[in-house]
Order: C-alpha cells, then structure tokens, then sequence
C-alpha cells in the first residue's frame, strides 16, 4: 500500500493494520498531511477498521500531528473500529498527558499489549 | 572539559514557509542549548515551542496574506534562560479569545493545542500588544549546572 514517497511502513496482521513511522520527527505540516492522507487511507480499507500505530523510534510530535490523530480516531470511531496507540517516547508520553489526550486514545506500553487489547 | 561559555549567543533570521529552513533554525538553537549544557528534556521543550510558535505564526498570524511573507524568528541563548520569540507580519490577535482545548467538549477537536502547549513547557509566555509577536522564556528548573 505504502507508495515510494511514504513516511510510513504498514503491516496486517490478525485483522490489524500497523502503522509505523519512518520519521524521527513528525512535525511538518506538508508531511504530517500526507501522513493523514496515507492512514485515513488504510482506515477506509475495512468496514470496522482495526488500527493500531506504532510510535517506536519517534522523538517529536507537533501540534498539528495530534490533530492529526485526532481527525483518523474520529474516522475510526465513525466507522465503528478500534484505535490503539503503542511505543510512545515519555515524552512525548507527557505531551499526550499535558493535553489531556491521555483520556481520548487508548495507549498501550508496547504493539503486543496493544494487540491483545483489540476485541 | 571545557567550561561552557558564559556570554549569550543570539539568532535571528527571516524564517519562510520553508520547512527546511525552519528547521534549520531549531536545530541552530537547541544545538547552542545542548552546549551549554541543558538537558535533553529542555531541548525537547524548546524545540517544541520554537517549531509550534512559528507554525502558528504561519498557519493563523499569515492566514491569507501572501505565502511568500516571512516571519521573524529571534532567540538569545544562555546557560541561566533561553529567550525565544517569532513575530509575524499579519495583524495579531487575542490569545485569551482560544478555546481551552483541555476541556471534555474540545478533546476531540483537532486543532488548538499549540499555544497551550507553549504555556506548558515555557517558564513565561507574553504576548505584544498587537498579538503578533509571541515572546518565550525557558528557565531550566535546576535540571541542569
């Protein structure tokens, strides 16, 4: 699914899309677009979508990347899926924390625990 | 090892919507932090609130002006406080009038958190009288010599 220019590397397994970043640094409004694009992509594949993204090596986060997460859980949502997030650096832990998106994202320590969580 | 220096070094430069160049900048920055000594959390604070402060600058300080306007983009870096500040040509505005995107109603919302964020990382966060100059202190909160 992944095109040459993708910043994003994605795997099914068991009935659920992973999403990993190819990025250190996700904080560019023209690349964290593509990025929304390129999930809300995935999302659209099945009718009640199983969705999982992986943090793992990502060490900045901007703003507008939260509101991009926020715009694909609300897809999810809409379409009756599951969303979870894994892997996340504490800091940027803390961000999701100060922001209070703690009570909005359903965020697991790691994929394997993430993956065991989806009903 | 050397002591770090003591003196402050300052940047400034006109920052396009090019995110290279941004970046550049931010990296220039936190480069001179992380010399003279702050931690890699204070790093991620200023970076955060560096790259936030000019996005918003762009995204709502120029909204429909000519995209070719640049912003100004200043920072004076010591080992006691790091001094941030972007201001951008467009005609302000009122940071009380933000919706607190904390609140249960807002949490879904996708936009909003940047300026909040700011507050939340920065020491001390002031606005000119216009509204379109944002001025930023980090003070290291003994983290750090």
């Amino acid at each position: 699914m992944a095109g040459e220019e993708s910043r994003l590397r994605v795997t099914k397994t068991d009935g659920v899309s992973r999403v990993e970043f190819l990025d250190r640094n996700i904080l560019d409004e023209a690349n964290i677009q593509k990025i929304g694009e390129e999930i809300s992509r995935v999302v659209d594949e099945d009718d009640k979508p199983r969705l999982l993204i992986s943090f793992a090596n990502v060490d900045h986060l901007s703003s507008a990347a939260l509101g991009t997460l926020i715009t694909i859980n609300n897809k999810v949502k809409n379409r009756g899926g599951q969303l979870r997030l894994s892997n996340i650096d504490p800091q940027i832990h803390e961000v999701f924390v100060i922001t209070r998106l703690v009570n909005l994202f359903e965020i697991h320590e790691d994929a394997e625990q993430a993956m065991a969580s989806f009903s | 090892m050397a002591e770090p220096t003591q003196s402050p070094q300052h940047f400034r430069a006109e920052l396009s919507r090019d995110t290279g160049e941004i970046h550049r900048f931010t990296g220039e920055v936190v480069g001179a932090a992380e010399r003279v000594g702050y931690s890699k959390a204070a790093r991620f604070a200023i970076r955060l609130a560096l790259e936030e402060a000019v996005s918003n600058a762009f995204k709502h300080g120029h909204a429909g002006l000519d995209p070719s306007l640049t912003l100004l983009a200043e920072a004076e870096v010591t080992p006691d406080h790091i001094r941030l500040a972007v201001q951008d040509r467009g005609p302000g505005f009122d940071p009380d009038a933000i919706a607190d995107p904390t609140l249960d109603e807002n949490l879904d919302k996708p936009s909003g958190r940047g300026l909040m964020l700011i507050r939340a990382y920065m020491t001390r966060v002031e606005f000119n009288e216009a509204g379109n100059r944002i001025e930023m202190v980090y003070r290291p909160k003994g983290e750090h010599a």
